[in-house]
């Protein structure tokens, strides 16, 4: 057989031969894309005719009309205005966002005290960071410190403890309250979450009654209601003299509220679970945790991904609303700042604006492409 | 009867345990019993009511810290009661929440801008009597409406901010004058600026210090103008409970105290000098005077006038640096000046 020759029989592929010249390329591109029917074309020139109109001038705003340095609104405003550019230059006053910057992070936190806080964002940087990537080891102890310890920790350290100077949380504020308030609101709207989505299916009627009032009450009532409701109302009902710590209001607001809604995404998971699930895991004579805990749960949650990260973004950026009660998040302490007088022009409030948004869309998008992640990553291949 | 005295114990004990639980879990307490001299002394510090950021009147400066007539205001009554500027504290306050938050003793006293009115006074239970900025509404148009008076402005969109005397101002004149209106109500200045500024409506309409402010952040200030109408009068002023004679005394007589001094011409610099050289009734006002009694009868020290004007100035040099010709706003005395000058700006005797 060894002397057999199969010269006839091709050894190797034959190289894929190019794509031909009409097929390939850029122009091809976009003849499939974007100008493959008559359709297509008038829509892809009105979109391209609309980007050309409103992008040069943003473009035009945002950074080569925009003031970069600066002491005060001179920098930012033309001769007609009272400052120093040409009349007719519009561009951002990033000088503003500069001069106000520790302002915007720390609110009104004291100068002297702002290592506390500084302190506290880089502890939870590095918690977060190997918690966020799979393959870091020491899951359990990480989550502790990240969920128990360091929250105990930065409580005392932020308030004043250790013997540090007492910081009244009036002071708070921008990116530190609003960050506060969505890791608080996103790590307790989790498990109860959890509890309240599995109380609602439960088969004792005392616990599925009141979970199901619990979570129809609460998405009843706008957030901004309660929260309102709590600033205006409340001082006058409780005896003379006593207040509630404003943070603690909106902390408590916040968390119940993410629960509720945390509870009917989680249900929908539970939902999408098929009866042979349930039935698998009791036949195998699992006690009730147990068949949560190993079967339902991990399946469950992993189906309902999009839904929690989305209300995860919608708790982040719910928490501007606190400004209601007077507590200054990014946003509220970006709008407290257009009241400088010494910052009057006519685009400190745009500016303003730009970079809180430009602020919670860094954190946002960054959730949501590690929501992507997270579900690729645990994709294991069984589609339901 | 029995019955009833259990009840009532046991409401007691719901009071004494909630009160527990609020110092527990709560920690914070601002008294607001009749003393409140007392309860400020105590905790060390005055709260005082501000605002979420009214230029010139409370905002926050560079630092992250409050500045404007009304903070002065109020760290003129931290020097008064403490002999230090710095012992105070501000609550900030929508003009929605303010009159709530002094009702329940969040804040001691109201330095917020807050209009002077009857129904203030009376039903809300609150106390005024020393202004601190005479105002009145103006209106804020476009040149090129060609509008020389507000009675012309039938059917004009007007921009007002929500919730304060302006928008109640605004309908009142409207109305006596048979003219037609579309109100856009924003409820930040800010806001209502933006729109202003980009002909969402025809007329702004505000406070006139507001307007001064308003005119640092439009895009084309000459092109606007101020019509001569002045519709409402404004005084502002702080505001304390009813029934603390002595706590509405004091806070009164710290405005009084930097009015006397401006027209003594006593300010910040020469406070010293002035103490040791000054005429009788100088000496008077500043402590000096043997045997005084001044300030230990408002339940003070007799050098609470010398700590005011010492640590925070007298009203011209408060006005001045906040609102005047050092502050970006540049609004001119006015009816704002000194009796002497032609204003309305006038202390009473202190002696």
């Amino acid at each position: 057989m060894a002397n057999v020759d199969f010269t006839y029989v091709r050894k190797e592929m034959v190289a894929a031969r190019e794509a031909p010249s009409n097929a390939k390329g850029i122009g091809h591109w976009l003849k499939v894309n974007l100008f493959a029917t008559p359709r297509d074309i008038i829509f892809s020139i009105l979109a391209i005719a609309f980007l050309a109109y409103i992008l040069p001038s943003i473009f035009r705003f945002v950074f080569i009309d925009a003031v970069w340095t600066g002491e005060n609104r001179t920098a930012c405003t033309t001769v007609s205005q009272g400052g120093a550019l040409p009349d007719g230059q519009y561009g951002a006053c990033w000088a503003f966002v500069t001069a106000k910057f520790e302002q915007f992070i720390f609110g009104r936190y004291p100068l002297a005290e702002r290592w506390r806080p500084m302190t506290v964002m880089i502890a939870f940087t590095l918690l977060l960071i190997p918690m966020l990537i799979p393959k870091a080891p020491f899951k359990g102890w990480n989550a502790l410190a990240l969920f128990i310890l360091l929250p105990t920790v930065s409580f005392f350290l932020l308030t004043g403890g250790f013997g540090l100077p007492y910081v009244e949380t009036q002071l708070w504020g921008g990116l530190m309250v609003t960050l506060v308030l969505s890791f608080f609101g996103i790590t307790v709207s989790l498990p109860f979450g959890i509890l309240l989505a599995l109380g609602r299916r439960s088969n004792l009627p005392a616990i599925k009654m009141l979970c199901i009032l619990f979570i129809e009450v609460v998405r009843g009532i706008p957030l901004i209601t309660v929260l309102f409701f709590a600033s205006v109302m409340l001082p006058l009902f409780l005896p003379d003299g006593w207040t509630f710590d404003k943070l603690l209001r909106a902390l408590i607001g916040v968390s119940i509220f993410a629960s509720a809604y945390m509870a009917e995404v989680i249900r929908g998971g539970l939902q999408a679970m098929p009866r042979g699930q349930y039935e698998g895991a009791d036949s195998l004579g699992l006690s009730y945790w147990q068949k949560t805990r190993l079967v339902i749960l991990p399946q469950a949650l992993k189906l309902v991904i999009p839904g929690i990260v989305n209300t995860f973004i919608g708790l982040f950026k719910d928490t501007s609303l606190v400004s209601i009660i007077g507590m200054f998040d990014l946003l509220g302490i970006v709008t407290l700042n257009q009241s400088d007088a010494n910052w009057a022009t006519p685009v400190t409030p745009v500016t303003g604006y730009l970079f809180a948004g430009f602020v919670f869309w860094i954190f946002c998008f960054g959730m949501s492409r590690y929501s992507l992640f997270m579900e690729r990553h645990l994709d294991t291949g069984h589609k339901h | 009867m029995l019955k009833n005295k259990q009840t009532k114990v046991g409401k007691m004990k719901k009071t004494i345990l909630s009160a527990a639980i609020g110092a527990a879990v709560l920690g914070l307490a601002s008294a607001a019993s009749a003393a409140t001299l007392a309860d400020v002394k105590a905790k060390g510090f005055v709260t005082c009511g501000g605002s979420n950021g009214i230029p010139g009147f409370s905002n926050p400066n560079d630092k992250g810290e409050w500045s404007g007539i009304d903070i002065d205001y109020c760290r003129g009554i931290a020097a008064a009661v403490f002999g230090d500027a710095s012992k105070f504290k501000i609550v900030a306050l929508s003009s929605k929440d303010r009159f709530p938050a002094l009702q329940s003793g969040e804040v001691d006293v109201l330095t917020r801008n807050t209009t002077w009115t009857i129904s203030r006074d009376s039903s809300l239970g609150f106390n005024f009597r020393t202004v601190n900025y005479y105002d009145g509404q103006g209106f804020l148009v476009k040149k090129s409406l060609n509008v020389k008076s507000a009675l012309e402005l039938s059917g004009a969109a007007v921009c007002v901010q929500q919730g304060t005397t302006t928008e109640l101002n605004l309908a009142d004149y409207f109305k006596a004058n048979n003219l037609k209106y579309n109100p856009v109500v924003f409820e930040k200045e800010a806001d209502a600026t933006s729109a202003y500024d980009s002909g969402r409506c025809d007329v702004y309409t505000t406070d006139q210090s507001g307007l001064y402010a308003i005119r640092l952040k439009l895009k084309n200030p000459d092109e606007n103008e101020v019509l001569p109408e002045v519709i409402s009068k404004e005084p502002l002023g702080p505001a304390v409970r009813q029934g603390d004679d002595q706590w509405f005394d004091i806070v009164s007589w710290v405005h009084y105290a930097m009015v006397n001094a401006e027209e003594f011409g006593i300010t910040s610099k020469n406070v010293d000098e002035m103490k040791k050289s000054g005429g009788p009734d100088i000496k008077r006002m500043l402590g000096a005077e043997e045997g005084t009694k001044i300030g230990t009868d408002l339940g003070l020290t007799n050098d609470w006038a010398y700590n005011i004007i010492k640590q925070v100035g007298n009203y011209g040099e408060v006005f001045e640096r906040n609102v005047g010709p050092s502050s970006p706003l540049k609004i001119k005395r006015g009816i704002n000046a000194l009796w002497t000058k032609g204003g309305l700006q006038y202390g009473p005797p202190i002696r």
